[in-house]
């Protein structure tokens, strides 16, 4: 039961993980909350889902749907984003804000207002026994893929060049440029990454959570705390957000089931309270 | 283009929209107003019943005694506001002779009073709460549907005398679900039952019943009950059956859980539910027969127990108009021949309850089986003519 319970609340953190450190390098890097975050999610899903049902594999669908979701992101970052990253935070909110509806209404629009679901592929579709309990193979999957990113970003932002310049980018960019840092360009790459990240996000959950309009209000609310609650800007903020957010979120549900609606907004408002940056502060 | 070109332009525009709208605007049509979702979470029940009750109006060409039928469409948007605001224009501007819907019950009751100061006749194609029989009721209001009690009632005692003793309950945490696990309850511990436990879970708000199904499996209760519908239900039934919650106990519930709408996305993960509902598609006879080919060739899917309580609406509003004559003049009489109707539909046969305004029908107990496309609901058991109490109500 507590085994069981334990894998429940990572993988739900591990989701949130997926969602937050796309949301946070946005903002370290760009300082625009990008509220439309949970719509790449949903878009991730909506496409995965097409892709599913015409090729009738998973994996496709969970190869090429964050790269779409990604390229989408490239896409508003050319025609919007570029262009508003000077400007005053209330018109940054409102724009994304606005791609929220956009969002909503063309996902209705092509893949009409019906819940869909996706099947797991075959190969984790079972539960597997852990101390005498199943346990769903897939969800142990999700677990995994949250695991996977963390160490690729970790890997990527500490010990590479890129990750040198992406880093140089968020602490100060106008000495970045002046070391001919092109930082226009990482820039545009990580916002498509944190992109792609939601879509990512988006078809890894799918199958356990389904598809269906409104899915993108609901885990942004639950982003922004993580975010809020982590520290923003920051990959540990993320997963310390993601970590404890979802093991109060879980656990809450098993123990005290009469504040499972509240528990979470009444962690973050303690958090803001004593720790108004957040937990962690670079 | 100068101004003055514009604005004659736009003063022949607007008479031309002036004089067409005074051509539909004949006394001779009887109005049908629906207050139904077409936009936000409930859109396409509210499709499903406009399609199957037109499909009704379609059997009989729209017409009634050479007056046609005219459907007009208030969009709820699941809003008791907005609801409100449409009703008002559909009464007093489009003036319609009855409405229909709607299909939440926060709805019906923003609704309630409005209906029944105008006297304009409303027929409930949905929503269940039963205050709106019970306390709440008229003779103005008239429900085709089902109140929450009617479905869930037989279950607790049929459950009991299968040999079922023990029951975990499970719902979203709103009126609905509370309503449907309390009237499962009574009748479970009247037959003999014990409810080891209940969970209400976050209305909307939940996606992973992951640590739910957890509690649920270490209750070690015979059976769980529940109560899901929409994206809920999908997740629910696909949850359970990965947590493997069918080898442990029985998965039983209120039958929208496994509605034929979420069948196709639930698969085999919904193979084993036992359930109970007013209509399942395998009810074999020729009524609903009929209405399903009729259905499938206008609408291209199978109808769910939604279209089939659209399509009665409709069958109950040409019965009563017909022993009118298609005189809807008076509003008293009218409600009266809509609450004094009886029709067989799709579902078996129908009458209203005289004391409660609520529909009497049949209760169909059923599995979900694995079929040749998919999985199908096979009736168990039909309790035969179920009615809902309605203690303080006095028609």
């Amino acid at each position: 039961m507590l085994l069981i319970q334990f894998l429940n609340a990572l993988q739900f953190s591990m989701t949130l993980f997926l969602l937050a450190v796309g949301l946070t390098i946005i903002f370290g890097l760009m300082k625009i909350v990008n509220l439309a975050h949970g719509s790449l999610y949903m878009i991730g899903a909506y496409v995965g889902l097409s892709i599913w049902s015409y090729c009738d594999s998973f994996w496709l669908a969970f190869i090429f749907a964050p790269l779409v979701t990604a390229l989408v992101g490239a896409f508003l970052y050319f025609v919007l984003f570029r262009h508003i990253q000077n400007a005053d935070p209330m018109r940054q909110v409102l724009l994304t804000f606005g791609l929220i509806y956009i969002g909503l209404d063309s996902v209705r629009m092509i893949w009409g207002t019906m819940s869909h679901s996706i099947s797991a592929p075959d190969v984790l579709s079972n539960s597997i026994i852990l101390i005498s309990e199943p346990y769903p193979s897939y969800r142990l999957f999700v677990i995994f893929v949250g695991f996977f990113v963390l160490i690729c970003l970790y890997f990527i932002l500490e010990k590479t060049i890129i990750g040198a310049k992406v880093r140089a980018s968020v602490d100060d960019p106008e000495t970045a440029k002046l070391l001919k840092i092109n930082t226009d360009k990482i820039l545009f790459y990580t916002f498509s990454l944190g992109c792609g990240l939601a879509g990512l996000a988006g078809i890894t959950v799918a199958p356990i959570l389904g598809v269906e309009p409104g899915m993108d209000m609901e885990v942004l609310v639950l982003t922004l705390i993580v975010v809020v609650v982590g520290g923003p800007g920051s990959l540990k903020g993320a997963l310390i957000g993601a970590l404890l957010i979802g093991f109060v979120d879980s656990f809450g549900k098993v123990y005290m089931p009469q504040l499972a609606q509240i528990i979470i907004y009444a962690v973050m408002a303690l958090t803001l309270l004593f720790r108004p940056d957040g937990l962690y502060k670079r | 283009m100068n101004i003055k070109n514009i604005i004659i332009k736009l003063f022949f525009i607007i008479l031309i929209g002036f004089y067409s709208s005074s051509i539909s605007y004949s006394k001779d049509n009887i109005k049908i107003g629906t207050l139904l979702p077409y936009s936000g979470v409930y859109t396409v029940l509210g499709e499903e019943i406009t399609n199957a009750m037109s499909l009704a109006f379609d059997e009989i060409d729209n017409t009634i005694n050479g007056k046609s039928i005219e459907i007009i469409r208030g969009d709820t948007e699941v809003k008791p506001n907005i609801a409100l605001q449409k009703s008002r224009k559909l009464i007093s501007s489009d003036k319609v002779d009855i409405l229909v819907g709607p299909v939440s019950s926060s709805v019906a009751l923003a609704l309630r009073d409005i209906v029944v100061q105008t006297k304009t006749p409303l027929i409930i194609p949905n929503a269940g709460a039963n205050i709106l029989t019970d306390a709440k009721c008229s003779k103005f209001i008239t429900r085709i549907s089902f109140s929450n009690y009617q479905i869930n009632a037989p279950m607790g005692t049929w459950l009991a005398n299968k040999g079922i003793k023990t029951a975990f309950l499970l719902a979203p945490n709103y009126a609905a679900g509370k309503e449907m696990m309390s009237a499962f309850k009574e009748n479970f511990e009247a037959a003999g039952g014990t409810i080891l436990g209940e969970e209400y879970t976050p209305f909307r708000k939940t996606k992973d019943f992951g640590p739910y199904l957890a509690r649920v499996k270490d209750s070690g209760a015979e059976a769980v009950y529940v109560f899901y519908a929409g994206g809920e239900a999908i997740n629910f039934i696909k949850q359970a059956h990965s947590f493997g919650l069918s080898n442990v106990m029985k998965v039983t519930g209120a039958g929208w859980t496994t509605s034929p709408l979420f069948l196709p996305a639930q698969k085999e993960a919904a193979v084993g539910f036992i359930g109970s509902l007013n209509y399942v598609p395998s009810i074999n006879t020729e009524a609903n027969k009929l209405f399903i080919t009729s259905y499938k060739n206008k609408f291209g899917r199978i109808p769910s127990e939604f279209a089939v309580q659209g399509y009665d609406s409709g069958k109950v509003i040409i019965e009563a108009l017909k022993s009118l004559s298609g005189d809807t003049s008076n509003k008293d009489d009218l409600a009266e021949a809509i609450r004094t109707v009886s029709i067989v539909g799709p579902r078996g046969p129908l009458t209203i309850d005289k004391n409660t305004n609520n529909v009497i029908q049949n209760i169909y107990i059923f599995e979900v089986i694995a079929g040749k496309n998919g999985p199908e609901l096979k009736v168990l058991d039909t309790i035969n003519a179920v009615q809902a109490p309605g203690e303080k109500c006095n028609l």
